[in-house]
């Protein structure tokens, strides 16, 4: 169909295409999306960096140390003159950390949820949960600080056998970190339960605790699980209030009351100069840091796929 | 005819309403127990630093006198290192969050990297201190320096730009920019000129928390070399450098309570820093925020 155009008007075709900008816009919007594409692919390029280094560094450390030795050892004592790479005490370490702190982080955690989403007033909650992310806000060196120069001589002063570095500190504080993780997510999933179901329940003569324990507890669970998961995932990983309160000595049994290392505080002492580039020991850190990794990545899908899995539509 | 045994509700109901009761305390005094945890790990800092807090302290260096100890080379640290962090992460964090809300298509390779993120961010800040040193430290040969230091945090507080710029992007009604459409601007105007500007306070907010994670972040700073006592202050971004949570680990590790109450100070300055920081994000999200 060919238009027909009255004398002495012009066509808005023409006038757009004679802008003189039009070649630049032209060139920005072909070529924006592969330069944002280019940005986007960083966080990709950081993952295969992060795994390329690891996996790397961690193959020359298992030319050095037999594979063997490193997973089912039980001493490690790379500063040692004749020095042993089993990575169990470590890991032992860090399972003491992690233990502790949900002891202390999910009941409370899932307490204050409870008390948010079922209990509080509108009034109350906003003033809490803005204190609650202060808290999640706290620099992890800080806690480190709070558990050596004020935890630690607390529990000394109640169990005088307790040492200056020792598990219990630590993994409380690493709790106390991780509380405002466990309490703002199950919180979450709580609030997405339907006040319909709640309702139901309340017209059937229910209290508040039959209601959070017997309706929203179980519909929300999937959040609660994944929270947890992920705050477990968050304990592995801690390294400054380990670092600080938690000691250099890694044994392979379950004492509380003595100085540990965890995987991180090994990294941390390590790289602070003790491992000379080149020697197994530093080959030793990265695979420690890929055991880290993998420890942390198995959570972090474990947790996705609870709450993809199990997550009860409503 | 009786239908309901009055004494055995109303017993029954007792207990449980009792029951009530008292679990309402145990759930109060959960939420309780991290706000005091808080206050008081606050009034241990105040009552521990405050004495250390004096104008000598902003501007002495460490020393090996705790009373002579100060952060002048660490808070100048951290103001440089902060310089390098914030435009790189947020221009690599704000363009991955435009590809992905405007341009990627629902595809395997946009899912994959949407699943990336979220794996990266849970990634413990010390494997990234690995990577640094790897990478930027030693393979392109930064040294410890604070442009290595600065593309290291950088990439650890990435995913928290990212999904926090991804929500504020994706909160721009598609009026907006339908409207521009019509108006003939093409999709690079309409992102540049009325997605952009429409989410910058979401933008805004969620970088200035990302940046005061990053302030406080030590385990990479560790894992990289960072000194902790340094008699000069940078020169450039290629220049070695301490920062103020560096400082206060190397304050916080020696055994004289004096260097104790001196990293207590330090904690002072820092979560003056943090909150100071917070409060503006909070405060753009409170003014500039739209509701659609």
């Amino acid at each position: 169909m060919s238009m027909t155009e009255p004398k002495g008007t012009v066509s808005v075709q023409e006038l757009i295409a004679k802008k003189s900008n039009r070649g630049l816009l032209a060139f920005l919007d072909k070529w924006m999306p592969k330069i944002l594409f280019a940005i986007a692919a960083v966080s990709v390029l950081t993952t295969i960096g992060i795994l390329a280094t690891l996996v790397v560094e961690t193959y020359i450390f298992f030319t050095h140390v037999s594979v063997f030795e490193y997973i089912f050892g039980t001493e490690w004592y790379p500063f040692a003159n004749s020095p042993s790479y089993g990575v169990l005490p470590l890991v032992v370490g860090t399972l003491k950390i992690t233990g502790i702190a949900i002891a202390v982080a999910v009941p409370v955690g899932i307490g204050t949820a409870i008390y948010l989403s079922e209990y509080a007033s509108e009034r109350m909650r906003r003033i809490i949960k803005p204190v609650l992310e202060v808290l999640a806000g706290v620099p992890t060196i800080v806690y480190g600080f709070f558990a050596l120069t004020f935890v630690t001589p607390i529990l000394r002063s109640v169990f005088p056998e307790i040492s200056i570095f020792n598990a219990l500190s630590p993994g409380i504080v690493v709790g106390i970190m991780i509380i405002p993780m466990i309490a703002s997510l199950s919180e979450d999933a709580m609030t997405s339960v339907p006040s319909s179901m709640r309702e139901g329940a309340y017209a059937l003569g229910a209290t508040k605790f039959e209601v959070a324990l017997k309706i929203v507890l179980p519909a929300a669970i999937s959040g609660i699980v994944a929270s947890t998961v992920l705050a477990i995932s968050r304990a592995i990983g801690e390294t400054m209030i380990v670092a600080v309160a938690a000691g250099s000595t890694p044994g392979f049994d379950w004492d509380m009351t003595g100085s540990i290392q965890t995987m991180t505080a090994y990294i941390v002492q390590a790289t602070t100069g003790d491992a000379g580039y080149g020697t197994t020991n530093y080959y030793s850190i990265y695979a420690v840091g890929f055991t880290l990794f993998l420890f942390t990545l198995v959570m972090n899908m474990f947790a996705q796929y609870i709450s993809k899995r199990f997550r009860e539509e409503y | 005819m009786k239908y309901i045994d009055h004494q055995s509700v109303a017993a029954n109901t007792k207990s449980r309403i009792a029951k009530n009761l008292v679990l309402k305390g145990v759930f109060f005094a959960a939420t309780m127990f991290g706000l005091i945890v808080l206050a008081i790990l606050l009034y241990r800092v105040i009552t521990q630093g405050s004495g250390y807090l004096s104008v000598e302290f902003f501007l002495n260096f460490a020393s090996r006198i705790p009373e002579q100890s100060g952060i002048k080379a660490a808070i100048v640290g951290s103001i440089y290192l902060m310089l390098v962090v914030a435009p790189v992460s947020i221009f690599l964090g704000v363009g991955t969050a435009i590809y992905l809300e405007e341009y990627a298509k629902k595809s395997k390779g946009s899912t994959f990297i949407k699943i990336n993120i979220s794996n990266l961010a849970g990634v413990p800040s010390v494997v990234f201190g690995l990577l640094g040193l790897t990478i930027f430290v030693r393979y392109f040969g930064l040294g410890i320096s604070i442009l290595a230091a600065g593309l290291t945090m950088s990439l650890l507080i990435l995913p928290i730009i990212i999904v926090a710029s991804q929500e504020a992007v994706r909160a721009v009604p598609k009026e907006l920019r339908e409207a521009s459409y019509a108006m003939g601007a093409t999709k690079w105007q309409t992102i540049l000129r009325v997605v952009l500007p429409a989410s910058i306070p979401g933008i805004l907010t969620g970088s200035i928390l990302a940046l005061s994670r990053a302030i406080g972040e030590t385990a990479p700073l560790v894992v990289l070399g960072i000194p902790t006592v340094l008699m000069f202050t940078p020169d450039g971004f290629l220049s070695t450098f301490t920062a103020l949570p560096m400082q206060i680990y190397d304050w916080t590790l020696r055994p004289q309570v004096a260097f104790h109450h001196a990293a207590a100070a330090g904690i002072i300055v820092l979560m003056a820093l943090l909150i100071f920081m917070n409060s503006i994000a909070v405060f753009i999200r409170n003014k500039y925020q739209k509701r659609w």
